[in-house]
């Protein structure tokens, strides 16, 4: 350990997903064993109760989240994690944590699917599910690391959120990011926010603020007598689904909270943008032969540049948009059938070009692979 | 308003959805009753599934949760552990504990954590409108047995005992009194306790399975088919054919997760 507090190892990227959750305060954990994701339940049945948190390994994915929204009520900060058909089992239970803002956080250490699909293998195919898996109209947050560091620091940064914002929060890791082992800075000084019990006077539970947001988050059997509904409800928690306004009002706000406060979210980072021609977009492990591509290209006296989300959802229009202004190409390369690269297009509105970069079977993009992309966009290539 | 109503329903969400002659009610005020005797309503957790006795915790003047169709254990343990003081009760029917929640239910059972559950069963899917459930008897008609069931239900107390409950009993919405003193045993237990009550149901069960019965014919045929437990251990099997036992079915004490949670915790198990 440093002075500062710090400490460096060599560590993979889902033990760096369980020492950021920590770091974070969570102190409840309830999992199921799935590929690749399992260290991360190991680790917590490890470390959790040496910090004196919970860990549970539950009967099922169904079971874990349920688990998360109890023991967040339970005044815990609380995470899951899982994989695949392990994430889609949660979905309902995602669904009930937005409806009725419960702040946690799901790791999804993305693998190939669909169905059992590829269990040891990477991919970037749940991006949709992460934003669409529930029914209903919902937002939540969802944010991809791309190394074992932003693992650490995407995971405080995701409880964080889910405080802020009383939604559920992904972090979107994947087997890549999951399994590399690689250097990572972990302690110091952290920015943490604390978890505040709100006044009782004359309290609503789910009576919003201005920005939308509920303020605080109370614990059961501290003297709220709260009522928590999964079913469309008033701003004191009381059932209102038979009434069209109040419902209304409801889901519009689950979604405004999050949309309208985009700004507070955003989290980008722009490589030799300023005069680029091309641009990769670009998040989680393939950001990482996007990055090395751009360097070659720049070498060669190509004008290519990055724009790596670690926020994807809720989605950065207006960078996109502003970046379609001043870029002749956009180059997403994804691990999955080409999804992301839709936003990209919708943001885009026809500015510039996008070409969609997608691999299926588990494999990550070579950096030649997305530098012969940017080429082709420099000689007038292929658009798509 | 009677003292025990006033002092432990939350009135802004009254008037209660349950159908009249609807045996939940009597269920709801025992379990108020118990709660007033123990004086714990700032230590309650209720939790509530889905399907008409999901709606009990709503009606109280207590911290609850609706959660979603089966997932009320889950979420009554991940409430448990985090303050192990608290005392959670989790209502729920025989669709939400048996059917769609079953995996949830025997694995709480296995784990011995101190909840208390309380099942009401109806023996049908009221709240969709009378489908065949887990306990529907073989036979019987519903709206998805047009043709009877074909189906054996589930003995609910049975597999909770298999499954490692540690405090087991069984009565009916005809016996508000030994109800209270169940509810109040259970939630003492300090293990998982299971309570199962037979309800009538008038418009859904007496209407389908029960040919048409109104609720005090239906509550008088319950009653007809249930026998105490001490009285059952004098019968034979031929006369106990078509009968269900009734009272406390089963107790005993093992480890209970939250304290072999706060052992590792405290590093005697690490």
């Amino acid at each position: 350990m440093s002075e500062d507090g710090r400490t460096v190892r060599i560590i993979q990227g889902n033990e760096a997903t369980v020492e950021g959750a920590i770091a974070a305060g969570c102190r409840f954990f309830a999992g199921y064993p799935i590929t690749p994701a399992s260290e991360i339940a190991e680790l917590m049945s490890r470390r959790l109760p040496r910090v004196g948190g919970t860990f549970l390994q539950m009967e099922d994915e169904i079971a874990s989240i349920n688990a998360v929204i109890g023991a967040t009520w339970g005044g815990a900060k609380a995470c899951t994690a899982s994989s695949g058909p392990g994430i889609s089992l949660m979905q309902e239970g995602v669904g009930y944590a937005a409806e009725t803002e419960t702040p946690c956080v799901i790791i999804n250490v993305m693998r190939g699917g669909p169905s059992t699909g590829q269990p040891t293998l990477s991919s970037q195919q749940d991006v949709y599910q992460a934003r669409y898996g529930g029914h209903g109209d919902f937002e939540i947050i969802a944010l991809a690391p791309s190394s074992a560091q932003e693992a650490y620091d995407l995971t405080i940064k995701a409880f964080n959120l889910a405080e802020e914002f009383r939604v559920p929060v992904y972090v979107l890791s994947d087997e890549i990011v999951g399994h590399t082992r690689e250097r990572v800075v972990m302690g110091g000084k952290l920015e943490v926010l604390e978890r505040v019990a709100p006044s009782k006077d004359g309290y609503k539970p789910f009576a919003a603020g201005p920005d939308g947001l509920l303020r605080g988050m109370p614990a059961f059997n501290d003297g709220y007598r709260l009522l928590v509904e999964g079913q469309h409800h008033d701003e004191r928690g009381i059932r209102a689904g038979d009434d069209i306004d109040k419902s209304a009002t409801l889901v519009q706000r689950l979604n405004d909270k999050v949309r309208q406060n985009i700004d507070r979210i955003v989290d980008i980072e722009r490589i030799d943008l300023d005069d680029a021609e091309v641009a990769i977009v670009c998040y989680g492990s393939t950001a990482r032969p996007a990055m090395e591509a751009v360097q070659t290209a720049r070498s060669k006296g190509i004008k290519a540049g990055a724009l790596r989300l670690r926020a994807i959802w809720p989605f950065p229009d207006a960078v996109l948009s502003e970046l379609a202004d001043h870029t002749k190409t956009l180059i997403v390369p994804e691990m999955n059938i080409g999804k992301l690269v839709l936003e990209v297009q919708r943001t885009a509105g026809g500015r510039a070009t996008v070409v969609g970069l997608p691999r299926l079977g588990g494999a990550l993009h070579t950096p030649e692979e997305i530098e012969s992309a940017i080429i082709d966009a420099v000689k007038g290539g292929k658009a798509q | 308003m009677n003292r025990i109503a006033e002092q432990y329903l939350r009135q802004e969400t009254l008037p209660m959805i349950f159908c009249p002659g609807c045996g939940d009610g009597t269920v709801l005020g025992a379990f108020l009753r118990a709660v007033d005797e123990m004086k714990i309503s700032d230590q309650l957790a209720l939790v509530g599934g889905i399907g008409c006795s999901g709606w009990m915790p709503v009606y109280v003047n207590a911290d609850a949760i609706h959660t979603l169709h089966g997932r009320a254990i889950p979420v009554g343990i991940g409430l448990k552990v985090t303050r192990p003081e608290r005392k959670v009760v989790v209502f729920t029917g025989d669709g939400d504990a048996i059917g769609i929640g079953g995996n949830h239910f025997i694995h709480a059972a296995r784990r011995n954590v101190d909840l208390t559950v309380v099942m009401i069963n109806n023996s049908i899917y009221g709240m969709t409108g009378g489908q065949m459930a887990p306990t529907t008897p073989s036979g019987a008609t519903t709206q998805t047995s047009p043709y009877g069931n074909p189906e054996q239900p589930f003995d609910a107390c049975r597999l909770a005992e298999a499954a490692g409950a540690t405090y087991v009993a069984r009565w009916t919405a005809g016996h508000p009194r030994q109800l209270v003193k169940a509810f109040k045993e259970a939630i003492d237990h300090p293990g998982f306790a299971f309570i199962e009550v037979v309800t009538q149901c008038p418009v859904q069960a007496g209407r389908y399975i029960k040919g048409g019965m109104d609720a005090p014919e239906f509550l008088a045929d319950i009653r007809k088919s249930v026998v105490p437990v001490a009285q059952a251990e004098r019968m034979t099997p031929e006369e106990l054919a078509g009968k269900t036992r009734i009272g406390l079915l089963h107790r005993s004490q093992r480890p209970e997760l939250t304290q072999q949670l706060a052992a590792i915790r405290g590093g005697e198990k690490r």
